[in-house]
C-alpha cells in the first residue's frame, strides 16, 4: 500500500517549492559582489572633466554608489527620493552616469535635481560592467573598508530606504 | 451587450457544468440512472453555452470593441481579420477561454461516441470532465474574466504581439491545447475505471483511441511551435529548451508511454496501475504546464502577463484535482490484478522499459526545468539551466530509447530468447552503422557524435524493415501476393511502424543539422554576394514596404546554384508602428534535403545591412518526423477494431485479434 | 587610321572586361575577424541576456548584450581562455549568467540525478520482475492463447 503513496507524496514535494516559488521573482538577479570589495575604478568625473575619482579616494567612509541615466525612465521615479535624502544631509551619494552622454546627463541633473556628491561618467559601461549592472537604477551601500554591503535593483522605494537601507547605513556607521 | 451575454453565458457554463460535475457521479454511486442520464444532455449543452460565449469574444475582437479591456490589451483597428480573430487566443484570459472550449469539445465528442459503453462508465467520465471544466470557469470568472470592461473604452488598442502576428503562430495555439485538454479523456477514463473497480483489456481498448487522437494533436502543436519560431524568430533556431517549450514536451513523453503503456494492457492485461498512474500524469503535467505559463514561477518567452494571485488559485486547483486523483490511486491500485505472465527476456519487459526511459527523461526535463526555482526556494543562490544541459542530459536519455525501438517491436510476447533476436538483428546493424559512416562520409566530415545519431536513427529504420520482410513472408494460410499479403496487415501495426519511422526521421534531421549547419554574417549592400555551401546569395536591391500594421525594408535577395537561379528570397527587417519594436522576418528556401536561411541584422551608417546567411541541411527532416509520427498515430487510432460497433464488452478476450 | 587602330583597342579592352561586369561584389564579412567572430559567438551562447532573460547573450538585441559580446571579443583578441571569460562573467553576474549550471554541490543533484534516475528506475524494474518470476500462477491472469505465428 505504501508505494502507492509515493506518487502522491512526490507531488506533495513538488507543490511545497511551487507555493514558495509564488513569492519568488525569477528574474531579479542577486549580485555576487555583496560582501566584497568594490571594484576599482578610475573615473572622470561628469560636471568636471578635468578631476578624476577614484575608488579609493572614498575609503574610510561610508557611501552609496546609485546608477542613472538620462535615457532611464524608472530612474525619474526615484530620484525626488535621492534628493529629499541628500538635502536631508545623509550619507555621501556618488553617481554612476552610465552609457549616457555628458551633456544628457548634466541637463538631466539641472533639470531634475542633483543628489549626487559628485558623479562618474561611465560613457561605455566598463564600471557598470565590473559592478555587474544589468539594469538602470540600482544601487550600492559600500562601507568604511569599501565592501559592498547592499546592493538594491530597480528603483529605490520609500519602504526600501525606510526598512533596508537606512538601517544598515546607521549600522555601518556606528 | 455582447461581452455582457458572453459574460451571462460563461456562468451558465458553469452552473450546467456543476450539474454535470456532481449528479452523474452520485448517480452511478447510487445506482440511479435518472442522474447518470443527466450526463450527455449536459456536455452538449456545455459545449453549446461555452462555444457561443467564445464566439462572443471573438465579435467583440472582429468589431473592434476597445471598451472590452482584453480587446484593448490585444487588438488595434489596424490589425487584419484573421489576426484579429487568432487575437482572441493571444492573451492570457481569452487563451483560458479557448481552453475550456476545448474540454467541452473533447467532452462532447466523449458523450457522443461512447454509445457502447455501460452507462455508469459513461456518467463518471463525463462528470470527472466536467469537474475539471468548474475548476477552469471558476477560474475565468473568479480572476481572468475576458469579458471585463474597460470605463472609459480605450480609443484604439495595444495590438497584438507582432510575434503573434503569424500564420502559425495562430494555429499553433489551439493545436496544443487540443493535445493538453485531450489528455483529460485519459485521465477521466482513468479515474472512472478506479472509482468503478474495472480496469481491464475493454477498458484500454475504449481509451486508446483518444489518446492517440490527443497526442496526434500534442505532436502537431508542438511541432508547429518549433517550425513557427526558426521562421519567425530570424536566428535560425528551432527548440530552446524555454520552460514553456518543456512544459509541452513533458505530457508528450508521457502520453507516448502512456500509449504504449495501453497497448500492452489491451492486449496482455498487463501494465494496467502503470498505465493509470501515466493517465494521471499525462492530464497533471498539462495542468502544471498550465501553473508555469501563468502564474510568474518561472521566467519565459511565452509566459502570459503573470499575477501570483492567478498563480495561487491554479496551484490550489492542481493541489485538489492531481491530489485527490493520487489519493485515489493510492487506495485503488494495490487490489488490480497483474495481468498474464511474462518473462524477464519478452516484448512486455522491453515495453516496460521503455516506458521507464520515456518518465525517466520526463523527470530529467522536469528537474532541469525547475531547478532553478528548487534552489532560489532553499535559498541556495539563482542558477540557469539552458541549451547547454539540456541537450547533454537529453541525448543521454534518449540514445537507450532509440536502441530500443529498434528491438522491441520484433520480440515476441511472453518470452523471447536473446540469441534468435540477435540472429534476426544482425543485418540491420551492419546496414545501419554502414548508413551512418556514408552519411558522414557523403557530408564531408565524420564526427562520432554524428555517426552515433545517424546509427540509431537508421538501426530503428533496418529494423523496421526486418519486421516488414518476416511479416510478408508467405506462410500457411497466407499466400498470395506481397501486396495481397501487405494489405492485411493490421493497420494498428502499420501505424506503429509508421509512427517509429517518423522518430527515425526525426533523429536524423537532428543529427545531420545540429552537424553540418554553417552559417556566415556578411555586410550586404545592392549587387555584393556571398557564397555559402557552394550556393551564391546575390543581394539584388533593398526597398522600403508599408505593411498594414508595421513598416518595413525589404532586400530581394537572389539564390543560385552551379550558376543557375533557383530561388529569390525577401527576407524584411519590420517595424510595427504600435509598440514601436523591430522584428526580424527571415525568408527560407526549403526543400527535402536543405535549408536555406536569409535574415536582415542591423543597418550600417552606410546604408548596407548586416546580412546572415544559413545552410541548414536536412532541417525539413524534423518537422517531416514529427508529420510522419502523427501519420502513424492516426493509423493506429483509425484500426478496425475501434470503429466496430462493440455491442457486448464481455464477448472479447483480452488477446482478440492478431493487432499488438 | 590611328582612330580605327582606338576603336579596335577600345573594341579589345571592352572585350576583355566584359566578362567582369556581371560580377557583383563580393560582400565582405560583418565582423573583422571571422574565426575569432566565431569563438564569440560560441562562448557568447553559453551565456545567458539579463535584460531578455531568456535568450542567449549571442542571440539577444539588447544594449547589455552587445556590450557584453564587445567584451569577449576583447578578451579573447588578447588571448584568454575561454574559462577565464565565463570566470569573469560569474564574478559580475552570478552563477544566472551560466546556462551551463557549474559543477558544485548545490547542482551536484541537477547533473547526477538524471543518471541516478535511469539507473536507480532500471535497477528497481529489474528486481521487480525477478520477483514476479517466483510467484505462483494465480497471481496472474489466464494465459490466452498466443495467435502470433512463430517465428
Amino acid at each position: 500500500m505504501r508505494r502507492f503513496l509515493l506518487p502522491l507524496a512526490l507531488f506533495l514535494v513538488l507543490v511545497g517549492f511551487l507555493a514558495v516559488g509564488l513569492r519568488l521573482d525569477p528574474r531579479e538577479v542577486p549580485s555576487p559582489l555583496v560582501g566584497k570589495p568594490a571594484p576599482a575604478f578610475q573615473a572622470v568625473a561628469l560636471a568636471r572633466p578635468e578631476a578624476t575619482i577614484k575608488r579609493d579616494d572614498l575609503l574610510g567612509k561610508v557611501w552609496m554608489l546609485n546608477v542613472w541615466a538620462s535615457w532611464c525612465a524608472a530612474c525619474r521615479e526615484e530620484h525626488p527620493l535621492l534628493v529629499d535624502y541628500a538635502r536631508r544631509g545623509g550619507v555621501p551619494i556618488y553617481g554612476l552616469n552610465y552609457k549616457d552622454k555628458r551633456e544628457d546627463g548634466l541637463g538631466w541633473l539641472r533639470r531634475f535635481g542633483n543628489p549626487y556628491t559628485e558623479s562618474l561618467f561611465d560613457p561605455d559601461g566598463r564600471i557598470g560592467l565590473d559592478y555587474g549592472v544589468y539594469g538602470v537604477p540600482e544601487t550600492f551601500v559600500i562601507d568604511r573598508t569599501g565592501v559592498i554591503r547592499y546592493k538594491h535593483i530597480g528603483p529605490i522605494t520609500p519602504e526600501v530606504l525606510r526598512d533596508k537601507i537606512e538601517p544598515l547605513l546607521r549600522q555601518l556607521n556606528a | 451587450m455582447i461581452p455582457e451575454i458572453g459574460q451571462f453565458l460563461l456562468l451558465l457554463a458553469l452552473g450546467v457544468s456543476l450539474v454535470q460535475g456532481v449528479l452523474p457521479l452520485a448517480g452511478a454511486q447510487r445506482g440511479r440512472a435518472d442522474w447518470m442520464a443527466l450526463a450527455r444532455p449536459a456536455s452538449y449543452a456545455q459545449f453549446i453555452l461555452v462555444a457561443l460565449a467564445f464566439v462572443c469574444l471573438t465579435a467583440s475582437f472582429v468589431r473592434h470593441d476597445f471598451s472590452v479591456l482584453y480587446v484593448a490589451s490585444n487588438s488595434n483597428s489596424a490589425l487584419p481579420l484573421a489576426y484579429r480573430i487568432a487575437a482572441v487566443w493571444g492573451g492570457h484570459e481569452g487563451s483560458l477561454l479557448l481552453w475550456v472550449l476545448m474540454l467541452a469539445a473533447w467532452t462532447a465528442a466523449v458523450a457522443r461516441f461512447s454509445r457502447s459503453l455501460p452507462i455508469v462508465f459513461v456518467a463518471r467520465i463525463l462528470a470527472v470532465l466536467g469537474l475539471v471544466a468548474v475548476g477552469f470557469y471558476l477560474f475565468m470568472l473568479v480572476t481572468s474574466n475576458p469579458f471585463d470592461r474597460l470605463i472609459p473604452a480605450a480609443a484604439d488598442g495595444r495590438d497584438l504581439n507582432p510575434l503573434l502576428q503569424d500564420p502559425g503562430m495562430v494555429i499553433h495555439p489551439p493545436m496544443l491545447y487540443m493535445g493538453y485538454v485531450g489528455f483529460s479523456v485519459a485521465y477521466a477514463f482513468a479515474i472512472a475505471a478506479l472509482i468503478g473497480g474495472n480496469l481491464d483489456a475493454t477498458w484500454a481498448r475504449w481509451t486508446r483511441p483518444w489518446t492517440s487522437a490527443a497526442w496526434i494533436f500534442l505532436t502537431f502543436g508542438i511541432g508547429l511551435g518549433s517550425w513557427w519560431a526558426y521562421n519567425e524568430l530570424g536566428w535560425g533556431g528551432w527548440w530552446f529548451w524555454d520552460p514553456v517549450e518543456n512544459a509541452s514536451f513533458m505530457p508528450w513523453l508521457v502520453g507516448t508511454a502512456l500509449i504504449h503503456s495501453l497497448a500492452v494492457t489491451e492486449k496482455r492485461g498487463g501494465f494496467k496501475v502503470w498505465t493509470v498512474l501515466l493517465a494521471i500524469m499525462a492530464f497533471s503535467l498539462s495542468l502544471l504546464g498550465t501553473f508555469l505559463v501563468r502564474s510568474g514561477v518561472l521566467s519565459s518567452v511565452h509566459a502570459f502577463a503573470t499575477d501570483p494571485r492567478r498563480g495561487l488559485f491554479i496551484l490550489v486547483f492542481l493541489v485538489i484535482v492531481i491530489g485527490a486523483s493520487l489519493l485515489l490511486y493510492a487506495w485503488r491500485a494495490p487490489s488490480v490484478g497483474l495481468g498474464q505472465r511474462f518473462a524477464l527476456f519478452s516484448k512486455e519487459s522491453m515495453l516496460l522499459v521503455n516506458n521507464m526511459l520515456l518518465v525517466v527523461a520526463c523527470g530529467a526535463v522536469l528537474l532541469g526545468t525547475l531547478y532553478p526555482l528548487f534552489l532560489d526556494a532553499l535559498g541556495m543562490g539563482k542558477i540557469s539551466v539552458g541549451p547547454p544541459y539540456f541537450d547533454t542530459v537529453f541525448a543521454l536519455m534518449m540514445a537507450p530509447l532509440l536502441l530500443l525501438m529498434g528491438v522491441g517491436p520484433l520480440m515476441r510476447w511472453k518470452q523471447d530468447d536473446a540469441g534468435s533476436l540477435a540472429r534476426r538483428l544482425r543485418w540491420a546493424v551492419v546496414v545501419a552503422i554502414v548508413a551512418a559512416l556514408a552519411a558522414g562520409w557523403a557530408m564531408g566530415r565524420i564526427s562520432p557524435a554524428t555517426t552515433g545519431g545517424l546509427f540509431l536513427g537508421c538501426w530503428i529504420v533496418a529494423a523496421i524493415g526486418v519486421d516488414l520482410v518476416e511479416r510478408l513472408k508467405p506462410r500457411a494460410g497466407l499466400g498470395g501476393s506481397v501486396f495481397g499479403r501487405a494489405r492485411l496487415l493490421p493497420r494498428a501495426m502499420v501505424g506503429m511502424m509508421v509512427a517509429h519511422l517518423g522518430v527515425a526521421v526525426f533523429a536524423i534531421g537532428v543529427s545531420m543539422v545540429k552537424t553540418y549547419e554553417t552559417e556566415r554574417d556578411v555586410k550586404m549592400g545592392p549587387d555584393s554576394s556571398t557564397e555559402i555551401a557552394g550556393y551564391v546569395f546575390r543581394l539584388l536591391s533593398l526597398k522600403d514596404v508599408q505593411g498594414p500594421n508595421y513598416n518595413a525594408v525589404q532586400g530581394r535577395i537572389e539564390v543560385s546554384h552551379n550558376g543557375r537561379v533557383i530561388a529569390m528570397l525577401s527576407p524584411e527587417k519590420r517595424i510595427y508602428r504600435v509598440q514601436n519594436n523591430p522584428m526580424t522576418e527571415s525568408d527560407v528556401d526549403s526543400n527535402l534535403f536543405r535549408d536555406l536561411y536569409v535574415s536582415m541584422g542591423e543597418q550600417l551608417p552606410n546604408g548596407d545591412w548586416i546580412v546572415r546567411v544559413q545552410h541548414k541541411p536536412f532541417i525539413a527532416w524534423i518537422w517531416g518526423g514529427c508529420l510522419v509520427m502523427m501519420l502513424g498515430g492516426a493509423l493506429a487510432a483509425s484500426d478496425r477494431r475501434y470503429r466496430l460497433r462493440q455491442t457486448r464488452s464481455a464477448d472479447l478476450p483480452a488477446g482478440a485479434g492478431a493487432a499488438r | 587610321m590611328p582612330e580605327r587602330l582606338i576603336h579596335r583597342l577600345a573594341l579589345v579592352l571592352a572585350l576583355a572586361v566584359w566578362p567582369l561586369a556581371g560580377q557583383a561584389a563580393d560582400a565582405p564579412p560583418a565582423a573583422a575577424n571571422p574565426e575569432l567572430e566565431a569563438r564569440v559567438m560560441a562562448l557568447a551562447a553559453e551565456l545567458r541576456c539579463l535584460v531578455c532573460q531568456n535568450q542567449t547573450i549571442a542571440d539577444s538585441h539588447a544594449d547589455l548584450a552587445q556590450d557584453l559580446r564587445q567584451q569577449i571579443r576583447e578578451m579573447l583578441a588578447k588571448g584568454q581562455s575561454d574559462q577565464q571569460i565565463l570566470d569573469f562573467m560569474t564574478a559580475r553576474y552570478g552563477d544566472f549568467v551560466l546556462y551551463r549550471p557549474p559543477l558544485k554541490t548545490s547542482t551536484a543533484l541537477l547533473w547526477v540525478g538524471p543518471g541516478l534516475l535511469m539507473v536507480g528506475a532500471l535497477g528497481t524494474l529489474f528486481v521487480v520482475l525477478r520477483r514476479r518470476q517466483r510467484l505462483g500462477a494465480d497471481a496472474f491472469d489466464p494465459d490466452t492463447p498466443e495467435d502470433e505465428p512463430a517465428r
